[in-house]
């Protein structure tokens, strides 16, 4: 049962051969074996996932069901899900149980899908490696002594280790689709604005979009259908008619452009992740795809211009942390900025307090326009260069990380090493636009390797037809981690 | 990567090799995060090498673009002027460190 996909489940809902108490408690049985071995899962609640699950098996019963309707779901602990602990990975939060439902959250309740965990993360969303929760690193289920990326690395190591059949991340420079990409799932970042902001922990306002993680792209666009939808509650949300996300998957996708950016195999891509994407490129060959040579100049400035502009929204953001009206506060102190102060230091973890710091400085008076504007300015011409690459594309295609899953600590100690694994999915963030990881196989150390698929602003039913194509000719995605079984 | 562009812009290599100990200090005080001073020395060589990665900025020439501070040219929306929030003061100081009488307590601020 814990290798169907969703689209499987919902049938076997449907037809009842399964109850959804059934597939909880099936879910939890398999959390409560394996997760102290891959620290997925921040909080568990059997009694409160139960209780989902049998109003979703009563809905059905009703004849109300949709596809998500009894389906267990892990959500990342940036989303406020009320009457659960929601940490963010964080000491400061390690004690705030949400009073109120994120957008998203809302509406997965409402299609009766079942809440089976708050994952693991790094903390604040700061980190490509899943090392910096409060709460422990995130193993991956293809090899313990990996990383399964970052941010969202519960989320996707617990999709990879079949201990849920999706859920939920958000992506600010690539924390959807780089977990994905190490873990040989699938996950989508969608177009910003499609999903609600509201009620998902603020790290950089202007970047961060929710999404969802898979293990098929047919899963996904059923995902992403519930999720997605206008909240005036966020107010860069945008306001457009609702889509359906699955109706392109069976297309035939001949005919169509794949660009190809001549920056994306440049130095620093290993070789093993270059051939495979060079594969998966070819597979689409056969499927009457063209390719076609774009160029994005200044992908390269991405990295720098995101650790200007993402730290400083997250600065401004991560203000609201005080000790005052929720979280965390220090126990000893002798005025109230001492207050500020000691919890503030206490309570963020070491990476967090470097953004805090970065941010601050770039906006401080004498630096604001060498930094802050500057950088602003050349989001603008990164984001041209997207604009101009698709006059000749349908999507674009590359590797979604430099590197398959590196070795847990090998990047710790040197921010720069690990902000530089995002080369490939922090210019998507800034653009604005939609992008997508799924696997296309695997380094000769068995790891996973992801191709990233962009597509221009709202594409996201073509990308996923694109990818939909890609999984009904080949079987990356739906092989197993070792000793999964 | 592409080639740090130090030499091109001197002014601005200058105005970040004269990032000092004293200048993490003050940020931190901004930031309220009570920093030690051997906190601030080892934050100080890790924003060093962050900054040789932000300075890659300087070697573009940025003249006549527009600053871009969003993905999406939406415009912010007007509602009504009504009250659409019911009162749940209770509920969201559940989860408040001090609270008393409906406030939040914090250390004496006026002498």
């Amino acid at each position: 049962m814990h290798n169907a996909t969703i689209k499987k489940l919902s049938a076997d809902l449907a037809a009842k051969k399964l109850s959804s108490v059934e597939a909880t408690q099936h879910f939890l049985q398999r959390i409560k074996a394996l997760n102290q071995q891959y620290n997925c899962f921040i909080t568990v609640d059997e009694e409160k996932s139960l209780t989902q699950a049998r109003a979703a098996d009563a809905l059905r019963a009703a004849g109300r069901a949709q596809h998500l309707t009894g389906v267990p779901v892990a959500q990342k602990d940036i989303f406020c899900s009320k009457g659960w602990l929601t940490t963010c990975g964080s000491k400061i939060l390690s004690n705030f149980v949400s009073p109120y439902d994120a957008h998203v959250v809302e509406r997965l309740n409402a299609a009766g899908a079942v809440n089976i965990g708050k994952t693991n993360m790094d903390e604040f969303a700061m980190g490509s490696s899943s090392e910096t929760s409060w709460y422990g690193p995130v193993k991956n289920p293809w090899d313990a002594a990996t990383v399964p990326g970052g941010s969202s690395g519960g989320s996707a190591a617990a999709v990879a280790a079949r201990l849920a059949p999706a859920a939920i991340g958000t992506d600010t420079g690539g924390s959807i689709r780089q977990p994905a990409a190490l873990t040989g799932i699938s996950g989508l970042k969608p177009t910003y604005g499609v999903v609600s902001r509201y009620g998902m922990i603020a790290f950089a306002s202007s970047l961060d979009q929710g999404g969802p993680m898979a293990r098929s792209a047919e899963d996904l666009a059923l995902m992403l259908n519930v999720m997605a939808g206008f909240d005036a509650r966020d107010s860069t949300s945008l306001d457009r008619p609702a889509e359906d996300y699955t109706r392109d998957l069976a297309r035939p996708i001949s005919g169509f452009r794949i660009g190809l950016p001549r920056e994306f195999l440049a130095e620093g891509v290993a070789s093993e992740v270059a051939q495979r994407v060079g594969r998966a490129v070819e597979q689409f060959r056969k499927l009457g795809c063209e390719t076609v040579e774009v160029s994005l100049p200044n992908m390269a400035l991405s990295v720098p211009v995101y650790y200007v502009l993402a730290p400083a929204e997250a600065s401004s953001n991560l203000a609201r942390f005080d000790g005052v009206r929720y979280g965390y506060r220090a126990s000893d102190y002798d005025d109230l900025v001492g207050m500020y102060k000691k919890t503030r230091a206490e309570g963020f973890g070491a990476e967090v307090k470097r953004r805090i710091l970065i941010g601050t400085y770039v906006l401080s008076h004498g630096y604001y326009d060498a930094y802050y504007i500057r950088a602003q300015k050349l989001r603008r011409l990164i984001a041209q260069d997207f604009i101009e690459a698709f006059k000749k594309c349908d999507v674009i295609m590359g590797p979604t990380s430099p590197t398959t899953a590196f070795r847990l600590g090998e990047k710790a100690d040197d921010p720069v090493q690990m902000y530089l694994s995002d080369i490939y999915t922090i210019a998507v963030n800034l653009a604005g636009l939609p992008g997508m990881s799924i696997p296309c196989g695997f380094d000769s150390q068995g790891l996973p390797v992801g191709l990233q698929i962009i597509g221009d602003y709202f594409a996201e039913a073509k990308m996923l037809n694109v990818a939909h194509q890609y999984q009904l000719a080949t079987d990356w995605h739906v092989r197993m981690p070792p000793g999964i079984e | 990567m592409i080639p740090y562009a130090a030499s091109i812009f001197k002014g601005f290599f200058q105005g970040f090799m004269a990032l000092t100990l004293d200048d993490v200090k003050r940020v931190a005080h901004l930031a309220r995060i009570e920093i030690s001073d051997t906190g601030a020395a080892s934050v100080l060589d890790d924003l060093v090498n962050i900054f040789k990665l932000i300075e890659q900025m300087q070697a573009i020439d940025v003249s006549g673009i527009e600053p871009m501070s969003h993905a999406q040219d939406v415009v912010l929306r007007l509602r009504e002027d009504a009250v659409t929030e019911s009162d749940q003061h209770a509920l969201f100081q559940s989860v408040a460190p001090q609270v008393e009488a409906g406030l939040y307590l914090v250390p004496k601020v006026i002498e």
